[in-house]
């Protein structure tokens, strides 16, 4: 297990896959996910790796293709970003409504317009509804790890969903970093070949994706919602069993950082997490009892962590690469949603920081924490979100 | 997903499902799976024959069948096919039945890249002309001057102004090995095309003219005769082509004019009350009588190199 390199982080997701002896890949580019599925490619050319990888058309056609081969028994895999993932959204919850375990890399990137390539949680975000479970990393080594146990959690027979691994566009998959890489017989030990409930078949002819009305749809949903939410404690269990293979341990659905005794609890995920966890130490070393909750998972949402995380806090700040256009931060609502009516609730405030790419370093958490710190006090609800860093001098006339 | 109880019947698509009386598109699959055997897996993307054969509990399938979305069908198909392989399931085939809203427009981009890719999948297109699932709106493959939901005939309306997309000729084009067309009239020549097709590896596709007695408008037990003068007037060209070339035509026994079709339809009553129809008929016929020249549908005019068939 001491087989340790540099490597773009692109490729350490690859490696990852790779390992997870996927039977069925498909691939269509766009930035910044080109690197991991040219990286599979080149596997299975050098013939490394031994899947069917599939050139499609389409993203549309990508992820139908792993469904497709999801449902005849295989495992599969394709990756994505941006416009690319939202082309997929109708498949996505086909596919979790027909219970389909296949995993897919979300490289996190902005949703035009205007277009750019840069990141942000948009894309993934987006696709909070669809049933597919998501995971958000905040380094290569984390991608690498995350991806084994997403196999083995879309498979488990009590989730058997989609799961989407998100990690930012190129913060990570373009940069460079030292990573770990778990022997083959590890990975197999801990992932073995996937083992279909139901599948497509001739020998047990089946009718795969009917026709239900309102006399049952209602119970395909619950199940869906159900499969997440009891598979909350499934997940956590996969987690750590990997923990002990890999002696590293990223966290549950949620990571708390320093957030014993905290007063103010920042929420954020992705690989900003990094720069904050570094704040929250300065922070700290101020005299500042600040901590960090990294939301791991977002769909299932971890609200029981994260409330009992976040216990005795006067205000959570919310740092949010999404938008929901109309209303505010994606995450906030969530936990605004979860909080109301709890005695002793801290104040929830959602802070838009990131937004296609726009830097976050650490003076930028020092502003969002003094910001919180003041409006803590107030005890007046914040219905408005506040967005970090907004160059006013360039909106349009007219634009408050 | 659901179970079915299987029977020792040798029918692989039983009766019990709920499509309308007279559907050419029921007939036309019960045949196609006569041919294909059992050990297939079926795709079907959304459109009446997923709606009429999936009510949760129940399926007239006795072959694993999955339905996913409306415009997937042919990357649902290239995905069992992938897995297939990489389970080395040899003896198992992979056939997709679409509509041909799914098939000619919002599916198009999937299937083009199913037979560029050249994957292994027998492609058929259950071909009723129109939307029918959501109530006969307009297709690109809607005979010209059909009446539909979406281009109706009324008084500054012909009903549709275009003619039929020819699907068949882009897919050859694609450079699939085989591609042929079919009607429910002739259920012996539709399973003679979908054996061999089976015959064949890499992408294939069959386009089979199906009646929709409910929505063409017709009594349902005139479902084999409207067929049947759809190909005899020459408006449905049957003929089979192999690595691109007509290799294969259907003879029409005895040539029909166009309106001997046309008029036992509903959706084409317009051209008949009004003063200007002769005009639109003689459009239509003058399509079929290209068809009949390009095909060599009628004895005398068979190409050199295309096999007579009767
Ligand atoms: C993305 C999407 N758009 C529209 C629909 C609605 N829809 C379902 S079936 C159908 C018509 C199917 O037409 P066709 O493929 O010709 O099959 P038919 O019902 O005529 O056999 C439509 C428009 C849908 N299900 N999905
Ligand atoms: S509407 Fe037409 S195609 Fe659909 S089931 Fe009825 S007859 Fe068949
Ligand atoms: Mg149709």
């Amino acid at each position: 297990m001491n087989n340790t390199s540099v490597m773009e982080g692109s490729e350490a997701v690859a490696v990852a896959v790779k390992a997870c002896r996927p039977h069925v890949i498909s691939a269509y580019p766009i930035s910044p996910q080109t690197h991991i599925v040219e990286s599979l490619a080149r596997m299975v050319a050098g013939g490394e790796l031994d899947s069917q990888y599939v050139r499609v058309e389409s993203e549309f056609s990508a992820a139908s293709v792993i469904s497709g081969a999801s449902a005849a028994g295989s495992r599969s895999y394709t990756a994505s970003s941006s416009q690319g993932l939202l082309l997929m959204t109708e498949v996505f919850y086909a596919s979790a409504g027909m219970r389909l375990p296949f995993v897919i890399t979300g490289v996190n990137r902005q949703i035009s317009a205007p277009i750019s390539i840069q990141v942000d949680h948009q894309d993934t975000m987006s696709l909070r509804d669809s049933g597919v479970i998501q995971f958000y990393v905040e380094s290569s080594q984390e991608a690498y790890d995350t991806h084994m146990a997403a196999f083995k959690i879309a498979e488990d027979p009590g989730i058997l969903l989609p799961v989407m691994v998100c990690m930012d566009g190129w913060i990570l998959t373009h940069s460079y970093e030292r990573i770990t890489l778990l022997e083959q017989d590890e990975v197999d030990g801990f992932l073995p070949p996937f083992q279909p409930v139901n599948s497509l078949d001739v020998n047990d002819p089946k009718s795969w994706g009917s026709y239900a009305e309102e006399d049952m749809l209602m119970e395909f949903k619950y199940a869906v919602h159900q499969a997440m939410q009891s598979g909350k404690k499934r997940m956590k269990e996969i987690f750590t069993e990997l923990a002990q293979i890999t002696g590293r341990d990223h966290g549950g659905l949620i990571e708390a950082y320093r957030t014993e005794d905290a007063e103010f609890i920042l929420v954020a995920m992705g690989s900003v997490t990094g720069t904050v966890k570094e704040a929250v130490d300065e922070l700290r070393s101020e005299g500042k009892a600040l901590g960090l909750i990294k939301l791991r998972c977002y769909r299932p949402f971890p609200h029981e962590d994260i409330l009992n995380a976040i216990k005795g806090a006067r205000a959570v700040g919310v740092m949010e690469a999404n938008f929901s256009m109309g209303s505010e931060g994606a995450v906030s609502m969530d936990l605004k949603a979860k909080l109301c009516g709890q005695k002793d609730a801290p104040l929830v405030v959602s802070f838009i920081a990131g937004l296609g790419g726009r830097e976050i370093n650490i003076n930028t958490v020092r502003n969002i924490v003094e910001e919180l710190e003041g409006v803590a006090g107030s005890d007046v609800p914040q219905l408005e979100p506040r967005w970090v860093g907004l160059n006013t001098d360039i909106l349009p006339k007219g634009v408050e | 997903m659901s179970t079915q109880n299987l029977s020792n019947d040798q029918e692989l698509f039983v009766s019990g499902h709920r499509a309308c009386h007279g559907c050419g598109m029921s007939l036309a699959v019960r045949h196609i799976l006569k041919a294909t055997g059992k050990d297939v897996i079926v795709v079907t993307p959304t459109g009446c024959l997923e709606t009429f054969t999936s009510p949760y509990g129940y399926s007239p399938w006795r072959v694993p069948w999955i339905h996913h979305l409306f415009e997937n069908g042919p990357a649902i198909a290239t995905g069992v096919v992938a897995a297939l392989k990489a389970q080395k399931r040899e003896s198992e085939r992979v056939v997709a039945i679409g509509g041909d809203g799914s098939t000619f427009d919002i599916g198009f981009g999937s299937l083009s890249g199913m037979l560029e890719r050249g994957d292994d999948v027998l492609y058929i297109c259950v071909d009723n002309g129109a939307y029918m699932n959501t109530g006969g709106q307009r297709s690109s493959a809607s005979p010209i001057y059909s009446s539909t939901t979406t281009d109706p005939a009324g008084k500054r309306s012909l009903g549709k102004l275009q003619k039929k997309k020819d699907l068949p000729t882009i897919i050859a084009a694609h450079g699939v090995p085989y591609v042929a067309t079919a009607s429910v009239a002739y259920l012996k020549d539709l399973q003679k095309k979908v054996k061999k097709a089976m015959g064949y590896h890499g992408a294939r596709y069959i386009q089979i003219d199906s009646t929709c007695p409910s929505v063409w408008g017709f009594p349902s037990d005139q479902t084999l005769e409207v067929a049947r003068r759809g190909v005899q007037s020459g408006m449905v060209p049957l003929f089979e082509m192999e690595d691109g070339e007509v290799t294969k035509v259907r003879k029409i026994k005895k040539k029909i004019p166009v309106e001997e079709y046309l008029k036992t339809q509903k959706r084409f009553k317009h051209i008949f009350s009004d003063a200007d129809g002769r005009e639109e008929i003689q459009t239509i016929q003058a399509l079929a009588d290209s068809n009949i020249e390009r095909y060599g549908l009628l004895k005398k005019t068979a190409p050199q190199d295309a096999e007579v068939q009767d």
